[in-house]
């Protein structure tokens, strides 16, 4: 029998990952947003482990909106990615510096 | 009658106003003919008036105009009229009326003519408002006014230097007299409630015993101080000691306005405030031994200085300091009626002496040196007499105007209890002396001896002629003059022996008299009052008066002056020779002049650099202006480090944030 907490620690892994990921990633910014995406899984992981420990359908439900609204995140993102390609030439992370104060 | 005491002072404010504004439209003849008009009407209502009120008895005191409500305080434009004001406004519009007609002919070429006359009528006008005010608030509004019509007219010639710095010199030193005189007011506003001269002497009593504390652990007493800070104000404007510095130098200014102004009317404010304010300078003792000093001391000294003048209008201005310190003592002496009658006698003599200064002046073309005069006696007749009848009531000789005022005051100061009046009483008595001498070394200087200006003012490329008699618009107002020079002196019967100003000054018998039975009458100074159960006539007066030590002083004075400038010249030289520091001393005005230049003036300059050095440059614009601004640059060139414009810094920061946030919830 797979207990909640097990799915919950899978949830805080997976979350854990993308964060590492975010700051270790100096390089290429589509791992940023697979980084984001992950993180976004991993919150859904929790809803349904919630939703079908509590018997709540509701939590299910999220998850699609949020797939949804990810998955047209994701789309903006990568068209800002190709128009920062097509003026910068470039998606290294760390060129990408024209904040700094 | 309430219109007619509105029409007094607005008629010349109307005169001022249209040879002010539209002088040029009216052109000249006009505008002297608007503001004489004017002025006119102003003395004919004043005569009304006192018939009114010194003939019938009838007092006025009331608002014509709400300017202000705070609260419980009223601002208020009104007019009391009693004796007091009544007799101020008729010495007023009548020397003012003599001045504008004497200005027709002593101003005939200059271009400001218009300007003059407008000048003048704002005076006549600042002056009656300030005389009529029945409050606190239009007493120095007209007290302003007049100091600053004082201010034009001394700077009237504002292409010469010196009457430049003269006017500002006025200026500044009466800034100094109203900066007391405003604080007095409000110490007043403060204690009493109230800025109506009814409302603050019907609850003056409750003065006494009240304490003030300006400096911690030091308190004084709430009357002495308020009247010692009116009475700053009535230096500054009266100029007396140390306040005086003003006045020898406002000589600058046309001979007309320093009959008018400097002489006559304004000056004598201070007195005329004193004399006003009586009842409470009655309640310090402290307050009227300092006036009784400082007066005395400015009757003597002022006087000394006039021996060594040799500007003729400056003789006659030190004279007119001097006079004024003889008021003030007076008022110390708590002999108010004896001062105000002084200055009404010593209004219309010294006038008349200004304008005939002035009339000599002109004969001379604006020569004023008495050294190159002389002589003059049989080219300018007119002038000559009036000259030498206003000289004759300066010194206080029996029978003119002077005499019984001057009389009046000394005796009052003699039989003062107070214990400054026996420091006093020689120093006026010596100045009887000091005032005869240089009175009539100007008068010999002047009209007697050798003609010295046929030589000496031979400015008109040799083509010189003879001096000769002013025109009549100057020689009228003098003949005008020389009346009330006369004969003012026998009002003493009325005007101070009859209890004239009854209602309008009180006198606290019980403080100031030897016998505290003798309160039969309580406007009566005891001086007053023994001269009064004594008087039997003027005529006895005079003959009382023959056998007193003023008249003998004044005759020795005259007799000095007399036998030095007409027939013993080497004696001045052998006086000049052996008493020479004392001469340095006086041609030096007691270096008052320089001590204020290098203390005050100087002294203000550096304080002024200072705070300029320090206080601005430093203090606000280096460390709170560009210090702010360097504070701003400085933590934001440390705080740009921050921004690093790494996304995965961003990212860090967001989520350490978020950790802190959340142990926060967690934890606490």
């Amino acid at each position: 029998m797979i207990s909640l907490s097990n799915y919950l620690v899978i949830g805080a892994l997976l979350f854990s990952i993308s964060i590492a990921g975010m700051f270790l990633n100096r390089k290429n910014i589509l791992i940023l947003l697979m980084c984001i995406e992950l993180m976004l899984l991993a919150v859904n992981m929790n809803f349904i482990a919630f939703s079908y420990y509590l018997g709540d359908l509701a939590g299910q439900v999220f998850v699609f909106f949020i797939l949804t609204v990810a998955a047209a995140e994701t789309a903006i993102g990568l068209a800002i990615l190709v128009l920062v390609f097509r003026n910068r030439r470039t998606i290294n992370v760390q060129d990408l510096d024209s904040l700094k104060g | 009658m309430e219109l007619i005491y509105l029409c007094i002072p607005l008629a010349p404010l109307l005169g001022a106003i249209a040879a002010g504004l539209f002088g040029k439209q009216l052109g000249r003849t006009n505008s002297h003919r608007i503001t004489i008009l004017g002025v006119s009407i102003a003395l004919i209502l004043s005569i009304l008036v006192a018939f009114d009120t010194i003939g019938e008895g009838h007092t006025y005191n009331g608002a014509v105009y709400t300017w202000a409500v705070i609260k419980d305080f009223r601002f208020e434009i009104g007019f009391l009229i009693d004796n007091l004001s009544a007799m101020m406004m008729l010495v007023v519009s009548f020397v003012s009326l003599m001045v504008h007609i004497y200005t027709i002919g002593y101003l005939h070429d200059d271009s400001g003519y218009q300007r003059f006359f407008s000048y003048i009528s704002l005076f006549t006008f600042s002056m009656l408002m300030l005389v009529m005010s029945n409050n606190f608030m239009q007493l120095f509004f007209g007290w302003e006014a007049v100091g600053l019509v004082s201010y034009l007219l001394i700077g009237f010639w504002f292409k010469k230097e010196t009457a430049i710095f003269a006017n500002m010199k006025a200026f500044i030193v009466n800034r100094i007299g109203d900066f007391g005189f405003l604080l007095g007011i409000g110490g007043i506003l403060a204690f009493c409630g109230s800025l109506d001269y009814a409302e603050v002497f019907a609850k003056i009593n409750e003065l006494t015993g009240q304490t003030i504390s300006i400096l911690p652990g030091i308190s004084w007493q709430a009357s002495s101080f308020i009247a010692l800070l009116l009475f700053i104000g009535a230096m500054g404007k009266s100029a007396q000691i140390p306040l005086h510095v003003w006045l020898p130098d406002s000589m600058e200014g046309p001979t007309p306005i320093s009959a008018l102004i400097h002489a006559a009317t304004m000056v004598t404010a201070g007195i005329f405030m004193v004399a006003r304010m009586s009842p409470i300078f009655e309640l310090s003792d402290t307050a009227l031994n300092f006036i009784m000093v400082i007066g005395a001391t400015t009757a003597f000294l002022m006087g000394l200085l006039g021996i060594v003048q040799n500007d003729i209008k400056r003789v006659v201005a030190y004279s007119t300091l001097s006079q004024l310190g003889y008021m003030t003592a007076a008022l110390g002496a708590s002999a108010y009626s004896a001062s105000v009658f002084h200055l009404m006698t010593h209004a219309f003599f010294k006038a008349l002496l200004f304008l005939a200064a002035g009339s000599v002046i002109i004969a001379m073309h604006h020569e004023q040196d008495i050294r190159k005069m002389g002589g003059l006696k049989k080219y300018l007749p007119i002038t000559y007499w009036a000259c030498l009848v206003g000289s004759l009531a300066l010194i206080g000789f029996p029978g003119f105007a002077g005499f019984f005022s001057k009389d009046l005051i000394i005796e009052a100061i003699q039989q003062s209890q107070l214990g400054a009046a026996r420091y006093a009483y020689p120093l006026v008595l010596l100045g009887v002396f000091v005032t005869a001498f240089y009175s009539f070394r100007m008068f010999f200087l002047v009209f007697h001896g050798k003609e010295r200006f046929i030589a000496s003012s031979d400015k008109h490329g040799g083509q010189h002629t003879l001096p000769h008699e002013s025109p009549w618009t100057i020689t009228l107002p003098l003949i005008l003059l020389v009346i009330p020079s006369i004969f003012a002196g026998y009002l003493l019967d009325p005007m101070v022996v009859g209890d004239f100003f009854h209602e309008a000054i009180y006198v606290n018998d019980a403080a100031h008299s030897f016998d505290p039975n003798l309160n039969s009458s309580l406007s009566q100074h005891l001086a007053v009052q023994t001269i009064s159960e004594e008087f039997h006539g003027a005529f006895n007066f005079i003959l009382h008066g023959i056998s007193q030590w003023p008249f003998i002083l004044a005759m020795m004075g005259l007799s000095l002056a007399a036998y030095i400038y007409l027939y013993n010249d080497s004696l001045a030289k052998w006086g000049y020779k052996k008493l020479h520091w004392l001469y340095n001393l006086l041609d030096h005005k007691y270096y008052a002049d320089d001590f204020n230049q290098t203390v005050f003036a100087k002294g203000s300059i550096y304080l002024g650099k200072g705070l300029s050095v320090f206080g601005e440059r430093i203090l606000i614009d280096g460390f709170m202006v560009n210090g702010t601004a360097k504070a701003v640059a400085w933590s934001a060139s440390v705080m740009r480090h921050l921004q690093t414009g790494y996304l995965y810094d961003y990212a860090f920061v967001m989520f350490g944030g978020l950790v802190l946030a959340l142990s926060w919830f967690l934890f606490f």
